[in-house]
């Protein structure tokens, strides 16, 4: 970024670098919350829907891990990715992947606890509809988080919104290298510790522009999609 | 524990419809759904999997210290290596210790930071093939413009003994870096103890140190932050400080002392420890960083015409 | 028009059903046959929906057995309608289709033809009115082409033009040769559609009778009484 640009010049200037940096932003939350989802949410529609020992045990669990500290998933995942550790000879560490990687197992925990509340919820109203139709359980899972998907929305914004705002992980897996792993969060954080206020907090205005123009889009998919699916 | 049948007599209204999940048959379990949500399922998975073309492939990973990048130096040195040669350098950005530390793992190519010893111990102990002297820069001790401790113009023993004297708040970096090494060495010199006398918390009853020396185990800029919030002093690196915005009222109190002089060096890691280190295009940054117009670009970065950087790779003992 | 009617009877053996130390359901031996609607008839809490409940195999008794045709209860050709039935978040149409073992796009035309709905087939199911929910719910319950056919009380909620769309449904469909086994406390409706009457109180079996005989003259003083429009407690 040009030195001494307020930040209005770099949004309305179109400066390629901050737009490289607000894509990496999204690209990488996004795909976290996507990736997380394929997980979290057949894994919560499960609880929901199962009862065996421990249950109880893993559904506190997962509640309690909604509170991560994203720093100690940062040093987990980087531990994890190092090349000294199990995972290093992937070679990812400092690569959008494994922010990719950390962010996900951030928001997962969220994403399941949030839909087995919906589905557990959706669940009680369907399960003597489903069970007299003879529904498969597997079916079941398919129904549920179909016919919760406005509700689950709403879950996954709440994941997106954990992941596109946190900046201990990917500074800690991603390395804010420029150009390459340096994303809203960690330019604020740069931009911070050089003093630059007024830029930090600029770039801190366009973070928060870009989460509530995500939110509106979900937002207007849902009304679009209940409004036709009743 | 078994819950299942725990749960049995007291809601019967349940028991019997429990679906049981011995087996959990995945395969069908979309069969049953609309096309749409298949598109959406592929859409996901596409967004997770399908990284973008993978980043230049000619790159290195630097490990560095905060004060190279925070100063800016790396900003105009490395596009012009890159024109040269067509490598990327991905700098991460660490205190010294971190930064050795990172590469210690094998988390980088090369590690460029400014602590002689531990660069030295690092080549030592087998990490790093050879570490090349680069340049250096100076560290200044920066405090508000009113002075309240009466520091300005003398020399570093001096100025370190009249804070301690005076109690006037210092901002330590107690972070590991070379910066903090740096700060602690000339307390050393001064003959001071900074963290004593040990004052007794009335909560906790454990010695901590005295409240005008305050660790903050962060970055320079945060140190400079919290030093221009609380009209502190603190110990900075000259590059830093001269592209650092948020002064306040803060100016330098010290500077041109010998005993301040902050010496780079640059490592590559060695491969043999870590066999997947790109040791050839590692060199090649080494050698530009070293050679005379390595050293020529290092020299013409200036802030408000002021160089930050002195090469100095042919000095000896350096 | 259909294969013979193999699992019937449904039998209740002694059946009972407790909850938190009540007795919802005590000692009930019941037989249902084949033929015209049977209609569970008694006042709210009398233990109506929860015979339909234990007959489709939604709740287990705590004693006794149901069985069909002496074996356990089956998964297939028995279908339900609840009071308030669920409408998937998706088009009337899908909904049916949702019921059918594979895609069948003329049968669900076909059942959505069935229960007055074919107009409204690509409408959301969730915003059809009361009525139309119910005939869906019938489709749907027809699509698992049922040998046996529990309501429970299908038009409780419903006004007078809807209730009669209903049970114009449920006349045809007892007259196609399916069994149907209605749960009301409608004294009215009972009379319309009933073959035979069994009569509950208290989660007990007080009377069974076919229509003709139980209306005129039923046999036990609370049927009586219900029958005149006394409170049977």
């Amino acid at each position: 970024m040009p030195d001494g640009a307020s930040a209005l010049q770099l949004v309305f200037g179109g400066d390629p670098a901050l737009y490289a940096i607000v894509g990496l932003s999204l690209y990488v939350s996004v795909s976290a919350v996507a990736l997380a989802a394929l997980v979290a949410l057949p894994w919560g529609a499960f609880l929901a829907l199962t009862h065996f020992p421990g249950r109880t045990f893993i559904v506190v669990l997962i509640n309690a891990f909604m509170g991560l500290p994203p720093v100690v998933v940062g040093l987990a995942v980087y531990l994890l990715l190092s090349r000294s550790g199990p995972l290093g000879s992937l070679g990812i560490l400092f690569t959008p992947k494994a922010m990719i990687l950390a962010q996900a197992l951030l928001v997962m925990p969220i994403i399941a606890a949030l839909t087995r509340q919906t589905i557990e919820d959706l669940w009680a109203e369907y399960r003597e509809e489903l069970t007299a139709l003879r529904v498969t359980p597997a079916r079941r899972v398919a129904t549920l988080l179909w016919d919760a998907r406005f509700s689950l929305t709403t879950t996954l914004l709440a994941g997106f919104g954990r992941a596109a705002a946190e900046v201990g992980t990917v500074m800690i897996v991603g390395g804010n290298i420029d150009g390459f792993t340096r994303t809203m969060t960690t330019a604020i954080a740069l931009e911070t510790s050089k003093g630059d206020l007024p830029l930090a907090m600029g770039l801190g205005l366009v973070l928060i522009v870009l989460i509530v123009g995500v939110n509106a889009l979900a937002w207007g998919a849902r009304r679009i999609g209940e409004v036709r699916a009743g | 524990m078994r819950t299942a049948d725990a749960h049995t007599p007291l809601m019967p209204a349940k028991a019997g419809i429990q679906p049981s999940f011995v087996s959990w048959p995945w395969v069908p379990a979309f069969a049953g759904t609309s096309g749409r949500r298949c598109t959406l399922l592929a859409f996901m998975l596409c967004i997770a999997l399908c990284a973008p073309a993978r980043a230049q492939d000619k790159s290195i990973v630097v490990a560095s210290t905060t004060s190279t990048q925070d100063s800016g130096l790396f900003g105009h040195i490395l596009p012009i290596f890159k024109a040269k040669t067509g490598i990327d350098v991905k700098v991460i950005a660490q205190g010294t210790g971190q930064a050795l530390d990172t590469t210690k793992r094998g988390d980088a190519d090369v590690v460029f930071v400014h602590a002689k010893a531990q660069e030295e111990r690092f080549v030592a102990d087998g990490f790093g093939v050879k570490r090349y002297p680069v340049m250096y820069n100076d560290f200044v001790l920066i405090g508000p413009q009113s002075d309240p401790a009466g520091v300005k113009g003398k020399d570093i023993e001096t100025a370190l003994k009249t804070i301690k004297a005076k109690a006037a708040p210092f901002i330590s970096r107690g972070d590991r870096s070379g910066t903090h090494s740096a700060e602690l060495a000339l307390w050393k010199a001064a003959g001071i103890d900074p963290h004593a006398p040990p004052i007794p918390q009335a909560h906790t009853g454990r010695e901590v140190a005295g409240p005008w020396y305050r660790e903050i185990g962060q970055g320079m800029g945060a140190a400079l932050n919290t030093a221009a919030a609380m009209n502190g002093y603190t110990l900075s690196d000259r590059g830093t400080w001269l592209a650092f915005k948020n002064r306040g009222e803060l100016d330098i109190a010290v500077e041109g002392d010998r005993r301040m002089f902050n010496q780079y060096g640059v490592t590559l890691v060695n491969p043999e420890k870590h066999p997947h280190v790109r040791k050839d295009l590692g060199q090649q940054f080494i050698d530009w960083l070293v050679s005379a117009e390595g050293q020529r670009a290092i020299a013409d970065y200036r802030i408000n015409g002021q160089q930050l950087f002195f090469p100095n790779a042919g000095a000896p003992g350096a | 028009m259909r294969a013979p009617i193999t699992d019937l009877p449904l039998a209740f053996e002694d059946a009972s059903l407790r909850a938190r130390g009540v007795e919802i359901v005590s000692n009930l031996d019941l037989k249902i046959v084949s033929g015209a609607p049977t209609v569970l008839l008694g006042p709210n809490g009398s233990g109506k929906s929860t015979l339909l409940r234990l007959a489709m195999g939604l709740i287990r008794p705590t004693s006794g057995r149901v069985t069909w045709g002496g074996r356990a209860i089956p998964d297939e050709r028995l279908a339900m309608v609840f009071q308030r039935p669920v409408m998937l978040r998706r088009s009337a149409a899908a909904n049916v289709a949702y019921a059918l073992e594979r895609r069948d796009e003329q049968r669900v035309r076909a059942l959505l033809d069935r229960v007055g709905l074919a107009a409204l087939a690509q409408r959301p199911a969730r915003r059809l009115s009361g009525g139309e929910q119910q005939r869906l719910a019938l489709a749907r319950a027809l699509a698992r082409d049922p040998e046996i056919l529990f309501l429970d009380e299908p038009t409780a909620s419903l006004d007078p033009a809807a209730t009669k769309a209903v049970e114009d449904i449920v006349q045809a469909v007892a007259a196609s040769g399916v069994k149907i086994v209605m749960a009301t406390h409608d004294i009215g409706q009972a009379r319309r559609l009933a073959g035979d009457v069994v009569f509950l109180a208290r989660g007990r079996l007080i009377e069974r009778a076919g229509a003709a005989q139980f209306f005129p003259s039923p046999a036990t003083s609370e049927a009586a009484a219900f029958l005149r429009g006394d409170l049977v407690i």
